[in-house]
């Protein structure tokens, strides 16, 4: 694969990847905003109503058409949420020439087709269309609705929003229910001109055109992509001690049948000039996959949980632990997770488990690159942390971390949250018991 | 091997057939990190009456799927599902009315993961304890699975259009069905069905041909087995006798399944021509940018919640196409017309774009090795070669197209099941 990045207009930046390997092409366009709570729910729902109908293709049968007359070009919304930047737009997936009769070119057509969707929607009096924006804005209220029927992630929102109560971090991705409903016509309209003209835009294309056709092809698409005062001050804020001094800890409860356990840790020091690969690898040998240290312990040696596995958010600087279990073993189980992350900060960390953490953490890696999808969310959040690495280049660096290195930055953690979504006792049966 | 190269699509295929009968499918795929093994036997739930040889044996429905469940267990007391996860492989296995399978996707020691998969399926070990623990367990299972709307409206249909076939109970078969299984109705079924010469390995990745071959060879028993011949019951009469049914379930809004039978070509080629021009055929009928769904959409009595899908298996073929309406009998007539008029002739312009995002369709994928590995198994089973849709796909024409609606989606042809929503259990 060849990576070329470029900007290609003001505060738009292309990332080109060029390869042979896949069938189909893929070319996305992110609009990048500051997370807020006024904002998120309307960024979220605009790619939704703009996938409705543009002025060439008014509706639904109309967009669909032209789509399968281009070889089942897709064109589908992604709305995102990379530390507290809120990355809202659309994803574009279209076969190869190569493998098409006529070797028929499908980049400029998805492109444009893209760019239409982005900017010229189908509109009545300059204003998104009402009916386009209820039915989807109904649409995005069930989906914040719905997030409690996943117990494991609600309860992982919910410590979020404790642990984070002073911080933008707090704010789900696709907003909260009180600011979504509240959403009208006008009102998207008129931020949906003011999103164009402010953010900063990442583009990411795969596929088998080099860079070079690739920015032209796309400057040409995005010709008419109004061009305001960019915001170019958005990112990240990384806090690196807890907000107390001693740890917090909320107990809710809820008609589960098994308690869902979240412990959240800030990474600490170790983020003023991160070490990604140690942290990396750290977060792997603590609670990433079979080999763990929780998944061996906590869950296999002592029985404690269902399962309990680490997550890393690297940009914000945080790691949540997850854990499912009896409401009995609430306490043991904490206690334990904590015991096994004091055991790694004391240097007990066997070279078999930094082994199998690393070659665990370097293959998933390598296999990202096998994913035009896992490569354009790896390459948008290496963008938004200025950053430029192939995933097979971080599995190297990966592969060379020390068990010294590893230990620092578990010194560096420090716990500033615990949720524990509790069984009320009303659940029947055992229905969302899982594992890893 | 022999190995050959499929130029449209860019891609080689190595096959071979050992000398204990077992037949070898591997796409190479060089420059991916992560490969994929599905190692699958021609034994479904509809497979219940069969010989291998000697007499007719008749079988409680839901073997199959039991088995699937068991095989897992070692003689060692591990579980296989567990060995391979702690390998760095990610296993699975199904079930489906004409075939089980068994599958891994691994980014490291795929060939010990290999040899992993070929061991435990080709040794049974089963206990009374363990069968009768896993028939509290599928019990549970399947009294989970009978209160789903999704299942209780596709077996719905399948009664309607199936009066003998097999094929129209349900895979896991009955509680009472699978009290009658003991540890010789498995012990058996696995040597009818589970012997090389009736099963397949298909495998996808970055991976040697020859390798694959040399462990298949190394792990499996040496000797062919017999081709088992399987009944399905007495011909199925010319168009179902009844042609709608309703059940009442706490569902928010009615469910509905519309069918109708397809019977299948024996002849390989021939079998994955008429697969391709049905799919081909139902999305010009009811595909996304077809007239019929995007009227109905616009009109409110089809959502997104809707779906169309040809299912092969066991000898028959069936047409589903399902959703959730208001009016499931106002879409059933709609469809009807739709029928009528697609029956009559077919635009050029409408089958070059159905072809085109069916083209795109297939080629994406091609880019998910489990759809690889399983499509191939498919072909092996079928008689004909799944890389072979490409070539097949361009030379259909519009005519074979609308012949199709017209000979099996006649309105007489046609049933449908409806789940409609039980007023007492959701008012309250």
């Amino acid at each position: 694969m060849v990576t070329t990045r470029k900007k290609i207009m003001p505060g738009v930046w292309l990332t080109a990847l060029r390869t042979d390997k896949f069938k189909t092409g893929c070319l996305s366009v992110s609009l990048l905003t500051q997370l807020s709570r006024d904002t998120a729910s309307m960024n979220a729902l605009i790619p939704y109503v703009l996938r409705r109908g543009t002025t060439p293709c008014p509706d639904m049968e109309a967009l669909s058409e032209r789509m399968d007359s281009m070889y089942g070009t897709a064109v589908e919304p992604v709305v995102r949420r990379i530390g507290e930047i809120q990355c809202t737009g659309f994803y574009a997936s279209f076969p190869e020439a190569r493998f098409l009769p006529g070797g028929e070119d499908m980049l400029p057509g998805a492109a444009l087709l893209t760019s239409e969707l982005l900017l010229a929607p189908n509109t009545r009096g300059g204003l998104l269309l009402p009916d386009y924006v209820d039915s989807e804005r109904d649409k995005l209220l069930d989906m914040i609705r719905a997030r409690i029927n996943d117990r494991q992630g609600y309860a992982l929102q919910r410590c979020i929003e404790e642990m984070c109560c002073y911080e933008p971090y707090a704010v789900m991705r696709l907003g909260d229910e009180k600011t979504a409903a509240a959403i009208r016509y006008q009102k998207l309209t008129k931020h949906y001109h003011a999103l164009l003209a402010a953010s900063p835009a990442e583009v990411f294309y795969c596929g088998s055109a080099d860079g070079e056709t690739v920015a032209e092809v796309v400057r040409d698409a995005l010709a008419s992509l109004p061009r305001g005062e960019i915001d170019d001050d958005i990112g990240t804020d990384v806090r690196m001690n807890s907000v107390e001094t001693t740890r917090r800890e909320t107990v809710e409860e809820l008609n589960v049948s098994q308690g869902k356990l979240v412990m959240g840790f800030r990474l600490g020091e170790c983020m003023e000039d991160p070490d990604i690969p140690a942290i990396r690898v750290f977060n792997t040998v603590f609670g990433g996959g079979v080999t763990s240290k929780l998944f061996a312990n906590v869950r296999e040696k002592l029985s404690l949980c269902y399962y309990a596995s680490s997550l890393l958010e690297a940009h914000k600087g945080l790691m949540f632990v997850s854990s499912g279990i009896d409401a009995e073993n609430y306490e043991a189980a904490r206690d334990e997770i904590l015991r096994q992350l004091d055991e790694m900060r004391s240097g007990n960390v066997t070279d078999a488990e930094l082994a199998s953490a690393k070659s665990c953490l370097a293959s998933d890696l390598r296999a990202a690159e096998d994913s035009q999808g896992e490569l354009e969310g790896f390459y948008l959040a290496n963008a938004l942390d200025g950053v430029q690495m192939s995933p097979s280049e971080l599995a190297a660096l990966c592969e060379e971390v020390t068990k010294e290195q590893v230990v620092e930055t578990a010194n560096s953690v420090v716990c500033d949250e615990i949720y524990f979504l509790k069984p009320d006792g009303t659940a029947e049966d055992d229905d969302d018991e899982q594992e890893i | 091997m022999t190995s050959r190269k499929f130029d449209k699509i860019g891609e080689t295929l190595y096959t071979d057939v050992l000398p204990n009968g077992l037949r070898i499918c591997v796409n190479s795929r060089p420059g991916f990190e992560a490969s994929y093994a599905a190692f699958a036997t021609n034994y479904g739930g509809a497979d219940r009456r069969f010989r291998s040889g000697g007499e007719w044996t008749d079988t409680p429905a839901g073997v199959a799927h039991f088995l699937e469940h068991k095989m897992f267990d070692m003689p060692d007391g591990d579980n296989a599902l567990d060995v391979l996860s702690a390998n760095g492989a990610d296993p699975n296995a199904f079930t489906s009315a004409g075939m089980t399978c068994y599958y891994f996707e691994s980014t490291r020691d795929f060939y010990e993961n290999l040899r992993l998969l070929l061991r435990f399926v080709s040794t049974p070990y089963f206990t009374p304890e363990s069968v009768e623990k896993e028939q509290g367990i599928i019990g549970q299972e399947i009294g989970m699975t009978e209160d789903s709307p999704d299942f209780a409206v596709y077996i719905g249909l399948m009664k309607l259009l199936y009066k003998n076939h097999p094929i129209r109970d349900a895979v896991a078969g009955t509680v009472e069905s699978i009290s009658e299984i003991n540890t010789d109705t498995l012990y058996s079924c696995h040597k009818v069905f589970y012997n090389p010469s009736n099963m397949t390995l298909c495998c996808a990745g970055d991976i040697d041909p020859d390798k694959v071959r040399a462990i298949a060879e190394e792990v499996l028993p040496r000797q062919p087995g017999n081709v088992p011949e399987t009944d399905f019951g007495p011909k199925e009469p010319e168009a179902p006798d009844s042609r709608y049914a309703e059940i009442p379930m706490a569902v928010s809004a009615p469910q509905f399944l519309i069918g109708a039978r397809v019977t299948p070509e024996a002849d390989g080629e021939k079998f994955l021509r008429q697969k391709l021009v049905g799919s081909l055929a139902l999305r010009i009928l009811c595909g996304p940018s077809s007239p019929f769904y995007t009227g109905l959409y616009a009109q409110g009595l089809l959502n997104r919640d809707f779906d169309y899908e040809l299912d092969w298996s066991a000898g028959t073929g069936t047409v589903m196409i399902g959703g959730e309406s208001t009016e499931p009998k106002e879409v059933l007539e709609r469809l009807s017309k739709a029928v009528e008029s697609v029956s009559g002739g077919i635009s050029p312009e409408a089958f070059d774009m159905a072809r085109r995002a069916s083209l795109g369709a297939r080629l994406r994928g091609l880019e998910d090795f489990d759809n690889v590995c399983v499509s191939l198994a498919e072909g092996v089973f079928g008689g004909y070669c799944a890389f072979d849709a490409f070539e097949v796909l361009e030379s259909i024409s519009p005519d074979e197209c609308a012949d199709f609606i017209a000979r099996h989606m006649a309105p007489d042809k046609l049933a449908m099941s409806v789940i409609l929503p039980d007023k007492e259990q959701t008012d309250d």
